[in-house]
């Protein structure tokens, strides 16, 4: 069978010694690979109450079968673990060039147990493993650590790598790949701290055997030509990155500003793709065997870094009250060197921010650098002292919820099972209030982008403020994205592609014969394993809900002011949809349905 | 009457960020389209006061139009 290598590497940290296995054919068929498999072998292995940052959690790395084939964006990997955010379970995406690398290498997987005495890296190059001591690289940002790794081991050789961030177990710390690349969210780099596990090296020189390379051929091209054609994939994101955002969402007034008291920003255009593009932009970058090349390369001052992203020019930006792009640069490329999750940070910056305007955080309390909305010092200063846990940075370091319980209002922290939340308000949004709310791994919109729906128009438009209909544009939209999550694929393809399409690329890399509909319904067992594992983990069903200040107060300014959160009318249906009970619990027949159970 | 209309990202070229145009009462999007020499293919997304507008949508004095190429995601 192609896109299978066949092979996992079993890595046990306290014993510093490590096992190849084979991998679970059966279990690859039910939950296609990346997400969904690591997911299975995740739940089968871990019990649902571990303590996320304890020996006996464990951290996997996982490609898809499309990882590494000449399939068009085919370098995504996954990391899955329980979340020390959010309490559930934790599947962190990320790009570059590292994933492809574990694949040529010749495995589809790496699970790591237990928690070694000192740092180490685990090194992998080829049939070569080794767990080398990493006191060298300990309490070094994340762009040294890889420099020295390539001086170490061969320009060749890839890195991924947690900084000062994950070291010391923030619950926002990010795992970064290829200096730039971030598996970002709900805490995975403190799962890789709190094994004191510094990086993960690959070098791979072998390729990803394909079933029927001329059936890949024509369906590739086939693919190709939809994202060249399309509007967004061919031409908006090569143009802009995702960060020609910034004025369409502001423009429809659902632009969270001053950490959503207002949701429009006076500094949106100086904050804009369009902005950064004149401005700032030195070069467009992709990742592995991507035709759309959305990455930025940016250049204030002396400083050129990748990024910055939509997701954090709006945190930085207008959640914080910040006009200043070259700020919101810098305070990027200090997430990617602490190895921060952007959203994360940023948006705990501006909870901070509000805890200052409303006195809860003192005057004393900033050494020098005030909490105030518009600071532009605030977000750099902040986000380093946050990655390293210095002062107040401490507090911050446990993500906005922590925070603004500590100080009794956790009300300040927008998020949804203690997860932030990005950068579309959904009091303007309904679909996309329902996906936030129903998340499996808190707040988060690439578990369902209903903004592609309901302002982008893709693939047809729906009225924003209407909830007809979203019930099951939301299932769908969850089921679709956890199988595309799982292929080894970007989520952007999705822009461009329907079912068939994914379909049509796993069966020729695989020689299958699935169908469009067996892989979106993939991606609905997929998902009913991640909401049980929740639920085993102690997550209620009444956490399935969006912030205070998003259900209770109506959006106050713009051009959708007044317009306020639907959620507690549509989310019965939503579970109705789903099979569920009116709790929102998998019904038994659903389970056996989808043979779970 | 008057209308404001807001340009973004390769609209801008050779037109402008903001431009303010006058309309004789009842004209809709598509007169616009037409004195700005932009097709209607070209257009992804149309706000008329920050809410979904068409083509034919009519406007009113004081209105603000933002018009916005096929652009991406986040």
């Amino acid at each position: 069978m192609g896109g299978y290598i066949g092979k996992i590497i079993r890595v046990d940290l306290t014993n510093k010694s490590f096992k190849t296995e084979a991998l679970d054919m059966e279990l690859a068929k039910g939950y296609i690979g990346g997400r969904g498999l690591a997911e299975r072998y995740y739940a089968n292995e871990v019990n649902p109450m571990v303590d996320p940052l304890s020996p006996e959690n464990k951290l996997i790395f996982a490609t898809g079968p499309l990882s590494g084939t000449p399939t068009p964006t085919g370098g995504r990997y996954m990391v899955v673990t329980k979340s020390p955010l959010t309490g559930t379970i934790a599947c962190s995406n990320s790009g570059g060039r590292w994933g492809a690398e574990l694949k040529m290498a010749g495995y589809d997987m790496i699970i790591i147990e237990g928690k070694s005495d000192t740092p180490v890296y685990i090194n992998i190059h080829d049939d070569e493993i080794s767990i080398k001591d990493a006191g060298h690289l300990w309490g070094k940002v994340t762009s040294a650590v890889t420099k020295e790794l390539n001086t170490e081991l061969g320009d060749k050789v890839k890195v991924a790598t947690i900084g000062p961030a994950g070291e010391k177990l923030s619950k926002i710390a990010a795992v970064m790949n290829d200096i730039d690349r971030a598996a970002g969210r709900s805490g995975v780099g403190a799962v890789m701290g709190s094994k004191n596990l510094k990086a993960i090296t690959v070098r791979g020189t072998g390729k990803v055997k394909v079933s029927n390379p001329e059936r890949l051929k024509e369906v590739v091209a086939a693919c190709n030509k939809k994202i060249r054609e399309n509007g967004v994939t061919g031409q908006g994101l090569p143009t802009y990155g995702t960060a020609v955002l910034v004025n369409i969402i502001n423009e429809n007034g659902v632009f969270p500003t001053n950490n959503w008291q207002q949701s429009t920003f006076h500094g949106a255009e100086a904050t804009s793709g369009e902005t950064l593009a004149e401005k700032y932009l030195v070069k467009r970058v992709g990742c592995y065997g991507c035709p759309i090349a959305c990455g930025r390369h940016c250049k204030v001052d002396d400083l050129e870094a990748g990024g910055p992203e939509y997701e954090t020019i709006w945190g930085f930006g207008a959640d914080c009250g910040v006009s200043d792009l070259g700020a919101v640069i810098k305070a990027n490329y200090w997430c990617n060197e602490m190895g921060l999750d952007t959203i994360s940070a940023a948006t705990t910056i501006a909870s901070a921010m509000e805890l200052y305007e409303k006195g809860y955080i003192k005057p004393e309390d900033v050494d020098g650098v005030p909490l105030e909305f518009g600071n532009a010092d605030a977000v750099i200063e902040w986000t380093k002292r946050m990655g390293e846990r210095e002062g107040l940075g401490d507090k911050l370091a446990e993500g906005s919820y922590r925070l603004c319980e500590g100080y009794g209002v956790p009300e300040f922290s927008i998020s949804v099972k203690k997860q932030e939340l990005p950068a579309y308000d959904p009091r303007g949004i309904q679909g996309q209030g329902l996906a936030y709310a129903t998340s499996n791994r808190g707040g988060c919109h690439v578990r369902a982008y209903l903004i592609s729906p309901e302002i982008l128009g893709l693939p047809e438009k729906l009225d924003r403020f209407s909830l007809e209909g979203k019930a099951t544009w939301v299932k769908i939209f969850q089921d679709f994205t956890a199988a595309i999550d799982s292929s080894g694929l970007c989520l952007f393809t999705s822009f461009a592609m329907g079912a068939q399409d994914y379909a049509d690329m796993y069966n020729a890399v695989c020689g299958t014969d699935l169908t469009g509909d067996t892989f979106i319904e993939a991606g609905e067992r997929i998902w009913n394993i991640e909401k049980v594992f929740n639920l085993e983990a102690g997550i209620k069903p009444e956490e399935d809900t969006l912030p205070t200040r998003v259900l209770k107060e109506a959006i106050a300014d713009g051009p959708s002011k007044g317009s306020s959160a639907k959620l507690n009318e549509i989310l019965p249906e939503y579970y109705e949809v789903r099979g569920w009970d009116n709790r929102g619990i998998p019904s038994e027949e659903k389970l056996k349905a989808l043979g779970i159970k | 009457m008057k209308i404001e209309v807001r340009l973004f990202a390769t609209l801008r070229e050779n037109r402008g960020k903001v431009l303010h145009i006058s309309l004789n009462d009842g004209e809709t999007v598509r007169e616009v389209l037409n004195q700005l020499n932009i097709s209607p293919e070209e257009v992804a997304i149309l706000l008329v006061n920050g809410r979904d507008g068409l083509i034919d949508t009519a406007l009113e004095d004081n209105d603000v139009l933002s018009i916005f190429p096929p652009v991406g995601g986040g």
